[in-house]
């Protein structure tokens, strides 16, 4: 391959950065520089201590403003970490910023290579590789595109909420999409939160109704994102709205529907109670609901089963809201960025066969207490049995679902203290004696371990130790009749039995079941577990790795109520910064079809992940839209007559790079 | 269709009764076992924690002679709870421990056998539950159980450490069988506690207590038989029961079967064919609407 006479011809400078002894400590420098010095285009080679620092940075840009250069190869740390700045550095002495190369020999080598003279070799190798290719690189400009400053968030549980609210009172427009018929999320269903026991619903309620009435949100409850396609500042999305039967304009909450329904009883189970009470085949889920407008549960509904029903419901409603004739509605949305907050779902008990969940009746998951001490509960508040009668005695038997080799192996990090918060609240309410049984306890926090140190004060009982087993096998008089827990008390070194009225289990937080679904929707990636994963989970904890979407809450990971405000509100700034920037650069690393050589074959098409190429058909040809690429090379590595090429890795500068690296070995 | 049968020396002696009603059940569903030949003792637990490596070696041998002798997957039906626990262990250590993988390997090698890990060690339960399946058992029945009370006790190896056709602690498949054959099902959490193994023979205050504790709650939650799937678990809990109640001044007075027994008998089988008469004591009441009837619960 000729080298290029572009730009004059290739002079390029190597710069050997020691990244103190990071780099120095293993690879033999001076030896590396006087090697790079011998390679063909090679007019510089220097080290520097940190190549980074600003005196680093002007070294490479007083040899290009000499003219001794005009390549720049940088043999440090890795691109991910530094790229851009030496790119910056590059342009900042007027050369095109694509003229620069990195070597990786810190993290490709000096952290990963025992031998110091191994690893010496390997970065003379690797700039070896990094000099031939810089030769063939031509320069390139970023494309800038605008920023759509809507916004769309999914999900509006306490993250979702938070993260709208910010957005909207910024002046920014924001579609708030929530499946559920109500916006608030699982802070909708506690009645206190901890450490403050303040009361959950006074603190979220005025956040809901504020959502309701903001004038920069768009409020869409039972309904889905179905589609989204488009990159960071310009996304599509289509949300899916699904009927409920009522006119949300017209109703106004007054629920004189739900009184003259033709069930007098309530008979459906009420997924909002956790089961624990019943509703009418149509409803709202709790007094607050927002908004407050009816739902209509086709499955349940008579009108809907047999087509025969008087419908008293809708000659009740004086605004004629009711309308069975509803149908599904398609929005499509156009916004420059994406917040997710999906969320969290709870641990199902039942998988623990030996804790009895679904097998004794008085054996409840914390969820179903949480509806239980709720006022707006079942029970209105009073923490009694399914027999009618107040417990004496009740265990609480945390990480039910968490810390667990058999189920889910992490922390869920909020069962700790929303065990303590249930103990103290049922003890208050029934007096009953309380055993909490944990592993370790975990109250890491503002003020947490100190709640931890009042519940030991209000002789609440706590024994170190994993449940073994729940049942009803009476051994002593004591017994009968109770559920009994067995457990090694590791603190005294024996197996206990506790018979006990009621049993709390406090379920772990597990991903959302349909996770892996809004994941690829949304083309971001999740751990093994489920968890949406973070750019990064030091510096970018809620970014993704697909630009312009972001995460808050607990579908990212475990988060108690401060956690998820935290980051919805960090999510809510990334948004606003975004919008703010009025634009973003686009890596100029997008893949384009040489139409002298493309066949017409279409095998790229079918595997771009991105949906960037579409067939020109009379031209009978592909093309890439650069804006949709994102530069995988899928398409480049598939195509049979290397139409598909790819700015940064071209054929040539590939090649080169490979022919590099092989000529010193 | 066939299954390659691994019998272990319980089944040829004092589990015959288990043998014979196994067959009878495996007819009932058109299902056949065939044994396989030259088989060796699987070493039972006591022989692994003498000398593992060895151990193991005489376990695979069984699982080396059932592969060699079969075409392709050869699913091997081990119907006692130590055989079934034994042979699965050998497969398993042989995959994940590559210094036994090679020692046993070797001793195969010697006595010119080779082992691929190709058998499926299966248990009858397992076979029952998932391919034959609950309906066609219930299909299949010619005289209902009636109501007989039932507590179903499976012990502590065939769901643990590995549990790869039932739950762990709470497993349920015999419950569902007998529960499809007509039994009542006795609700008692106790089913996979220890019986006592073999500290029955060592230190008999213990072993005795661990198996009265289980006849006590039976019998105190109404189980008319305690059914089981372990040629010793059986032994245990049925011939001590005079040495238990004078332990510990408390009658205990339950009958003890093999599961295939009570589900054989429901699928047609003679008292005599599924070996009720092998028993030290076989006096449950008659089923509910049968002949004679009159010893039926009201």
């Amino acid at each position: 391959m000729p080298a290029p006479e572009s730009n004059g011809g290739p002079k390029v400078g190597v710069y050997v950065c020691h990244c103190g002894l990071n780099i120095a400590g293993k690879v033999d420098i001076d030896q590396t520089v006087e090697f790079a010095k011998t390679l063909p285009f090679v007019t510089v080679a220097r080290e520097y201590k940190f190549m980074c620092s600003d005196p680093g940075q002007e070294m490479i840009q007083q040899d290009i403003r000499d003219g001794l250069i005009n390549r720049v190869v940088v043999a440090s740390c890795s691109p991910l970490m530094h790229e851009g700045t030496f790119r910056r550095a590059t342009a900042g002495a007027d050369l095109n910023p694509f003229y620069f190369q990195m070597a990786s020999i810190r993290e490709h080598v000096s952290w990963v290579t025992a031998d110091g003279e191994a690893a010496t070799e390997k970065s003379k190798a690797l700039i070896a590789g990094a000099v031939r290719r810089v030769v063939f690189h031509a320069p390139l400009e970023k494309k800038r595109v605008p920023v759509n400053p809507d916004v769309l968030i999914v999900g509006a549980g306490i993250a979702g909420i938070h993260a709208a609210l910010n957005i909207a009172d910024a002046g920014k427009h924001v579609y708030l999409v929530e499946r559920e018929s109500t916006i608030g999320g699982h802070m909708a269903k506690f009645d206190k939160t901890f450490p403050t026991l303040d009361c959950a619903a006074c603190i979220l309620t005025p956040k809901m109704s504020q959502v309701r009435s903001h004038p920069n949100i768009t409020m869409w409850t039972y309904s889905d994102v179905i589609g989204v396609e488009g990159f960071i500042g310009n996304f599509k999305a289509r949300v899916r709205r699904r009927p409920r039967y009522v006119d949300e304009d017209l109703c106004v909450g007054c629920l004189e529907c739900i009184e003259a329904c033709v069930y007098k009883q309530a008979k459906v189970r009420d997924e909002w109670n956790e089961g624990l009470g019943k509703r009418k085949p149509i409803y709202i889920p709790f007094p607050q609901a927002t908004p407050l407008v009816v739902v209509v549960d086709p499955e349940e509904c008579i009108w809907f089963k047999t087509g025969k029903c008087k419908k008293p419901c809708v000659d009740a409603c004086e605004r004629k809201a009711m309308d069975f004739d509803q149908t599904e509605e398609i929005k499509e949305i156009e916004i420059g960025s994406i917040i997710l907050a999906t969320g969290f779902k709870t641990f199902d008990a039942s998988r623990i066969a030996q804790y009895g969940y679904g097998k004794y009746p008085n054996v409840y998951t914390s969820l179903e207490v949480e509806r239980l001490v709720n006022a707006s509960g079942p029970t209105g508040g009073e923490v009694l049995l399914r027999d009618g009668t107040k417990p004496k005695s009740v265990a609480i038997v945390h990480c039910v679902g968490s810390r667990d080799e058999k189920t889910n192996k992490w922390c869920s990090k909020v069962c700790c203290m929303y065990s303590l918060k249930l103990a103290h609240l049922v003890k208050e309410r029934t007096g009953a004696e309380i055993y909490n049984f944990y592993i370790d306890m975990r109250t890491p926090g503002k003020g947490y371990d100190e709640f931890y140190a009042k519940l030991l004060k209000e002789g609440v009982h706590f024994i170190r130790g994993r449940v073994a087993e729940i049942n009803d096998w009476a051994i002593k008089p004591e017994e009968e009749g109770k559920l009994v827990i067995r457990a090694e008390d590791t603190l005294i070194g024996a197996v206990r039995r506790i018979p006990v009225d009621m049993v709390v289990l406090s379920v772990g937080m597990e991903p959302q079941s349909d996770a892996e679904e809004v994941r690829r929707l949304f083309n971001i990636s999740c751990g093994g577990e489920g968890w949406f994963t973070e750019r990064h989970p030091k510096l970018a904890p809620v970014s993704t790795f697909t630009d312009g979407v972001f995460l808050a809450g607990a579908c990212q990971g475990p988060k108690d109520i401060p956690d998820s405000v935290a980051q919805a509100g960090a999510a809510a700034a990334e948004v606003l910064s975004l919008i703010d920037r009025g634009g973003v650069e686009l890596e100029p690393n997008s893949a384009y079809i040489d139409e002298e050589s493309c066949s017409g074959c279409r095998t790229c098409m079918a595997l771009c992940p991105f949906s960037a190429i579409s067939f020109v058909a009379d031209k009978g040809v592909a093309s890439v839209n650069e804006a949709l690429c994102k530069g995988c090379g899928t398409c480049v590595a598939a195509c049979p007559s290397a139409a598909a090429q790819q700015h940064l890795f071209t054929d040539e500068q590939v090649f080169a790079e490979i022919q590099g690296v092989l000529d010193y070995v | 269709m066939s299954y390659a049968y691994y019998p272990g020396c319980s089944l040829k002696s004092s589990g015959k009764p288990y043998e014979a009603s196994l067959f009878k059940v495996f007819e009932a569903v058109g299902l056949s076992l065939d044994e396989i030949a030259d088989w060796n003792c699987c070493g039972a637990t006591s022989y692994t924690s003498v000398d593992d490596m060895k151990a193991y070696a005489l376990a695979a041998r069984n699982l080396a002679i059932a592969e060699r002798d079969g075409d392709g997957g050869v699913d091997l039906v081990a119907p006692c709870a130590a055989c079934y626990l034994v042979l699965s262990k050998a497969q398993h250590y042989m995959k994940d421990n590559a210094a036994i993988g090679e020692g046993i390997a070797k001793g195969l090698g010697s006595v010119g056998l080779r082992y691929e890990g190709r058998v499926r060690v299966r248990h009858p339960l397992d076979v029952l539950i998932n391919d034959v399946g609950v309906e066609k058992i219930a299909q299949a029945v010619k005289k209902p159980l009636g109501g007989l009370k039932v507590a179903c006790y499976y012990g502590c190896q065939i769901v643990r450490p590995y549990s790869t056709f039932d739950d762990q602690h709470q497993p349920t498949s015999m419950e569902r069988l007998l529960g499809a054959a007509g039994a009542e099902i006795v609700d008692w959490p106790l089913k996979t506690r220890c019986c006592g193994g073999s500290l029955i023979g060592t230190i008999q205050e213990a072993g005795l207590r661990l198996g009265y504790i289980l006849l006590k709650e039976a019998k105190k939650r109404g189980a008319d038989v305690l059914v089981t799937a372990c040629p010793l678990c059986q032994f245990n809990l049925e011939c001590f029961q005079d040495r238990m109640s004078k332990e510990f001044d408390d009658r205990v007075d339950i009958n003890v079967a093999f599961f295939t027994q009570v589900l054989a008998s429901a699928l047609g089988a003679s008292d005599k064919e599924v070996g009720f008469d092998r028993l030290l004591k076989w006096d449950p009441p008659k089923p509910v609407g049968a002949e004679g009837g009159s010893h039926a619960r009201a």
